[in-house]
């Protein structure tokens, strides 16, 4: 009993990794159809995000605050991987709409290109320029109208510009002058360490239950509640829903499928950068960490029928329950006394890369008799 | 100077011509129904008009100001509100939810605060029994009720309507006359009408008839002749 309980905890916890990862991943291919492979490398970014803030947490002038870092690092890495998504959008994505191949070989080399530069651009410059970028897009959105519609507009952008430059290579320096660790481009691995109060774990009817895991699936709750909550109470998220169900429609009733676009990009994008908050408190953080969720979060996607919620969230437990009861060898201790022939079978699969394949497999077999999914979408518009 | 003036407009899909050199014009508080055969070019015409379609020549003006290049939103946001063929509700949206996006087209956009204005149901009363339903669950009839109150939430200046009575049982198409013929003597909009049934268009003004692709006849409604009605509607 015990030992279930345990197992669906820990698999419960890689799940919820997995599933805001494939939430984001969902709605960005939902509205637009992008198979976007820079997903996992928004994920990165974000796990990166959390440790540059963890650092700066560390200065003396944010010692005290430091054991709030994981929710601020939250925020941050949303914001940061939804502006490196919006750019991506804006730049590639946007000019590749209906042509699925290209876009694939575009998100992929994108992703490839992302991966080098954490391994060769120094961190406290990376964040600068995320501020250049963030400063600078959004300028637009605060300046006054009238000053927008003054006819030296361009003038005005090129100012707000150069102040956003500016203040980025000011952080730029900052960062690198006061932490030396960011002030060097490393292609190895650094470790997120987890404030004091989410080190240990609750003792509960006799398991231990880690409290880092225990944040990952709040986290998780939170933020499906979140996005449930915006797409179907908000404005924006009726404007969202109406577009990816009929774009061309949409797009007559005076919604700007555009901006539409740009906003579920970057949410779908700040998803995966929370899920890189989760994914730094698991392990190590490196340049291919995502690159390691990214197949996960496509097999959630397709198994829980695309575009379809409730089976995003069964996919991904689903999935993540049979990677910890196959890849840490459990069933054998649940089951002690099974045959012999069947125990080495289990045990040439127990561990966490054989377990991945198993799971694959089974995956493929069962796409061979459900092809759309668990939860396919029914009913007679299903056509149209 | 009339609402809409369309001058010397040529549409290709692709390779083939569609449209070729179709001048029409509306005014306010006009009812202005095209008519022709299948596959003449009319749905083609009114996609040019709101934007789906872009014309490779012509003049599209609508109140004073340039159509051309402008995406389809933006269109209507300055005032024309489109009733595609096939009605094309949002399927998973509810009734409710479908009625509220035809208020982006406001000024300002669709807001928390904006309301439904209840006179949309006064003219189509069906809608107010089924606003918690899916729109993809109504009926062919109610969908077309559905999209012409969503269309006029917008409170357009024209109204482009494509076949608004094609497949749709004869209470119904009643109903929909009706309801049109009120918008315009309330609100002096301008109306664009796609139509095979012959009722229908006699409620219209003026008609344009197209014919492969361009404009080979018009006049008043009230003049239509019997050899014209056989030869450019289909019975």
């Amino acid at each position: 009993m015990q030992l279930i309980l345990e197992s669906l905890f820990n698999g419960a916890a890689i799940g919820s990794v997995l599933l805001i990862a494939a939430l984001g991943l969902a709605i960005v291919f939902g509205l637009m159809g992008v198979i976007n492979l820079a997903h996992g490398e928004l994920m990165m970014i974000g796990a990166y995000s959390t440790y540059v803030t963890q650092l700066v947490f560390r200065l003396p002038a944010l010692k005290f605050f430091y054991s709030t870092y994981v929710i601020v690092a939250l925020a941050i890495a949303f914001v940061v991987s939804a502006v490196v998504g919006i750019l991506l959008e804006k730049t590639i994505i946007r000019r590749l709409y209906g042509s699925p191949l290209e876009t694939l070989l575009a998100t992929w080399g994108v992703s490839l290109i992302l991966q080098q530069f954490v391994r060769s651009v120094p961190l406290a410059y990376a964040s600068g320029l995320i501020v250049t970028l963030l400063i600078g897009l959004l300028s637009s959105f605060f300046l006054p109208e009238n000053i927008l519609k003054y006819k030296h507009k361009k003038f005005v952008k090129l100012i707000t510009w150069i102040i956003s430059i500016f203040s980025g290579l000011l952080i730029a320096n900052c960062l690198s002058s006061t932490i030396s660790k960011l002030g060097r481009a490393s292609a190895r691995n650094v470790d997120v360490t987890a404030p004091s109060w989410m080190r240990g774990g609750v003792e509960f009817i006799g398991i231990t239950f880690p409290i880092t895991r225990i944040v990952i699936i709040v986290i998780t709750i939170i933020s499906i509640i979140g996005v449930t909550y915006f797409l179907n109470k908000s404005v924006w998220g009726m404007r969202i829903r109406a577009v990816t169900q009929n774009r061309s429609m949409s797009d007559c009733l005076g919604i700007s499928t555009e901006k539409v676009d740009v906003l579920t990009f970057g949410i779908g994008s700040g998803l995966a950068g929370i899920a890189g908050v989760a994914v730094s408190l698991l392990g190590s953080v490196g340049p291919n960490v995502g690159s390691n969720y990214i197949v996960g979060c496509f097999m959630v996607v397709v198994l829980g029928g695309v575009g379809n919620l409730l089976g995003t969230i069964i996919a991904s437990f689903a999935i993540g329950i049979m990677t910890d009861l196959i890849g840490a060898g459990r069933l054998l201790t649940v089951w002690p006394d099974m045959p012999d022939s069947l125990s080495t079978i289990i045990d040439f699969f127990a561990t966490t890369s054989m377990a991945r394949v198993l799971i694959f497999a089974l995956i493929v077999i069962f796409l061979q008799f459900r092809p759309t999914g668990l939860f396919p979408q029914k009913g007679r518009m299903v056509e149209g | 100077m009339s609402l809409l003036e369309v001058r010397g407009l040529n549409t290709y899909y692709g390779e083939s011509h569609i449209l070729r050199e179709i001048d029409i014009s509306i005014n306010s508080g006009e009812m202005v129904c095209i008519i022709g055969r299948n596959g003449v070019g009319k749905t083609t015409l009114l996609k040019s008009i709101i934007g789906l379609l872009n014309p490779r020549s012509g003049e599209l003006n609508f109140n004073g100001e340039t159509l051309i290049r402008k995406p389809p939103h933006q269109r209507a946001q300055e005032g024309i509100a489109y009733v595609p063929q096939g009605r094309e509700i949002i399927p998973y949206l509810s009734v409710e939810e479908n009625l509220l996006l035809g208020m982006e087209a406001l000024p300002g956009g669709l807001t928390r605060k904006k309301r439904i204005d209840p006179g949309i149901f006064e003219l189509f009363p069906i809608l107010k029994t089924f606003l918690n339903r899916n729109g993809g669950d109504l009926s062919g009839g109610q969908q077309q009720q559905l999209a012409i109150a969503r269309a006029l939430l917008g409170r357009p200046k024209l109204l482009l309507l494509d076949e608004p009575t094609e497949g749709i049982q004869p209470n119904i198409v009643q109903d929909i006359e009706s309801a049109v013929k009120h918008i315009i003597k309330e609100t002096g909009i301008g109306v664009l009408l796609v139509e095979q049934h012959l009722h229908f268009v006699r409620q219209a003004n003026r008609y344009y008839a197209m014919q492969r692709g361009g404009i080979v006849a018009s006049g008043q409604t009230s003049e239509l002749s019997k050899s014209v009605i056989d030869e450019f509607l289909s019975v």
